[in-house]
């Protein structure tokens, strides 16, 4: 039933949207008491983005998309979403702006459709609730309890619920925390066609395949601050920590035929085979600069960084304070 | 922590609000909390006590008022009692706990007038369970159908007022549904006593009855009694529950938390 074309359909690499922004932040900062949740934040999300906001627990990336969605206010900064001010123009933004929350449960003894049609009366142009159902394959269910679904349905619920408005804007928070792993395939499809019908989305996640495999663009927070910005692809690249080529030599040769390349930064004998690493196109170089020395790679293994890998080295802490944590 | 509350709260369309109330009043007979406690019990007491000889006896050999009479606004009162700090405040903690409040925030219709449909649906509860008490009391075990109307209207309107003000601050100040669960029942007790639920108001000490003057559902006793009898409501009980009403509705604004 489900194809994955949009897991590998081609995307642009960009830092920044092209085209009318859906989105506009500018420093956006809030704090709780003492506690800096959001420090200095600005990002913009073009119209018909999948936009990814990734960081580990605690990193402020609720609180960030709470301030989009008007639930929380900011302490300082600009906040725009389609040109409106969540604060100043709450009621119009919400007719615009559909929202899926990390946490929360609907009242247990409503069934699906009810809860779907409640939540419809509240937009000037709904979605119809049973196509809506349909899509998101809880048609059989429409006359189940919510108290009475699995996790994966009630999430499919708060989906339905944050799209049923017809939004033009989708932020879901924490989308698939707690499905197994189809649902999950199924629930980025699902995002993916959304998306296609032209709503701008705003994912936070913590699941770096999700956000490689879905969002044109990402942003790693962490402390509050953005750590990185732009596509999956540009993040593992640049913070990944580069790529891992290793292969067999059909003959010996001189380290310096492919130390001397700019891209290789390591080279290692590890019995017969030969690791190789470095960033940008290792594989394409390292083959053309043995090609040219008369040396033929034998079963080539390339291990490219991901995102997972620039999340990792991005957001670890440093080790002189984890060292001093030890000796204490 | 910053709360969602909206500054204006625009009114949503009538479309919402017939959906909120209808939806609402799904809930009162799938969950039927309110309905059993706040109408089932009282009306099955009516009965029982309607079919008892003894409730149809004058409570002393100088008046025509009989046991039945003076058991009518006390079962009223149990009504109020019941809807009013259980079955009102509850579901709304619940709400805020499970965050749906603050779903409800993210929308075009503000969780304020979640809260609005589920006043309704609990007025709607009460005066149903109040006109079966006095209208079954009427028609079949012979109490006298309500002398003095006005009076009777205004008591009945300012006991429902103080006791649903008592049950919004219940759900404004409780941080769980266990607390509003034992917040309700803490207050739900001695209020019934002093409505005189076990011992009549007639047969309590004279401090007692004066303590009971001062409570809601003791001025609301009192209130709807002379009114059922012909005269005007004492001028003292109706500014008791009024004061109840507007001291603990102004409270319940101020301290409710939306999430």
């Amino acid at each position: 039933m489900l194809n994955n074309d949009f897991l590998t359909r081609e995307r642009p690499m960009r830092s920044s949207p092209a085209g009318a922004l859906a989105v506009d932040v500018a420093h956006l900062h809030k704090a709780y008491g003492s506690t800096v949740a959001v420090d200095d934040v600005s990002f913009s999300v073009g119209a018909g983005e999948i936009f990814g906001v990734i960081g580990p627990n605690g990193a402020g990336k609720t609180t960030a998309v709470e301030c989009l969605s008007g639930l929380r206010a900011p302490d300082g900064g600009t906040v725009r979403v389609l040109g409106l001010d969540p604060q100043g123009d709450r009621s119009a933004l919400h007719q615009v702006v559909g929202a899926q929350l990390q946490e929360g449960s609907l009242p247990v003894r409503l069934r699906i459709f009810e809860l779907v049609e409640l939540f419809a009366s509240f937009y000037p142009h709904p979605a119809k609730t049973d196509e809506l159902l349909e899509v998101l394959g809880l048609g059989p269910k429409r006359r189940a309890y919510y108290g009475r679904l699995s996790g994966g349905q009630k999430q499919r619920v708060a989906i339905a619920l944050a799209l049923v408005g017809s939004p033009k804007v989708a932020i879901l928070d924490e989308l698939t925390t707690g499905l197994d792993p189809q649902a999950r395939r199924d629930t980025w499809q699902l995002v993916a066609n959304i998306r296609d019908r032209g709503v701008t989305i705003v994912l936070v996640t913590h699941f770096m395949d999700e956000a490689e495999q879905l969002c044109d663009r990402v942003m790693l927070v962490d402390h509050g601050q953005v750590l990185a910005l732009g596509t999956p692809a540009m993040l593992a690249e640049r913070h990944g920590g580069g790529s891992r080529l290793s292969f067999c030599p059909s003959r010996p040769f001189e380290d310096p035929t492919l130390t001397a390349l700019p891209e290789v930064s390591e080279l290692r004998h590890e019995g017969a085979r030969v690791v190789v690493k470095g960033t940008g196109d290792l594989l394409g170089v390292v083959v053309h600069a043995l090609d040219r020395a008369g040396v033929e790679p034998h079963n080539a293994e390339l291990t490219t960084a991901s995102l997972e890998d620039a999340f990792l080295r991005l957001t670890s802490r440093p080790k002189t304070t984890q060292a001093e944590e030890v000796s204490r | 922590m910053s709360t969602a509350v909206p500054v204006r709260v625009p009114r949503p369309s009538t479309r919402s609000l017939r959906r909120l109330v209808a939806t609402e009043t799904k809930l009162a007979y799938r969950v039927p909390v309110g309905l059993v406690l706040g109408v089932v019990v009282p009306v099955l007491l009516l009965v029982v006590f309607g079919l008892s000889p003894g409730f149809k006896k004058p409570v002393n050999p100088h008046t025509a008022i009989t046991f039945m009479d003076d058991y009518v606004p006390v079962l009223m009162a149990l009504t109020l009692a019941l809807i009013g700090l259980v079955s009102l405040p509850i579901p709304m903690v619940m709400n805020r706990e499970r965050k749906y409040l603050r779903r409800l925030s993210a929308t075009p219709v503000a969780p304020v007038w979640l809260l609005g449909a589920q006043v309704a649906v609990n007025l709607v509860m009460a005066v149903l369970a109040m006109g079966t008490i006095v209208g079954g009391g009427v028609l079949f075990f012979g109490i006298k159908a309500p002398g003095n109307a006005g009076g009777f209207a205004l008591a009945v309107i300012l006991a429902t007022a103080s006791l649903f003000a008592l049950g919004l601050f219940i759900a404004a100040v409780s941080a769980s549904p266990p607390v509003a669960g034992v917040l309700g029942t803490v207050l739900l007790y001695p209020l019934l006593y002093f409505a005189g639920l076990w011992v009549p108001r007639q047969n309590m000490a004279p401090a007692l009855r004066h303590i009971g003057d001062f409570t809601p559902l003791g001025s609301a006793v009192q209130a709807i009694l002379s009114s059922l009898q012909g005269a005007f409501p004492a001028t003292h009980a109706l500014i008791v529950m009024g004061a109840w009403a507007l001291a603990f509705s102004a409270a319940a604004v101020r301290l409710f938390r939306w999430e």
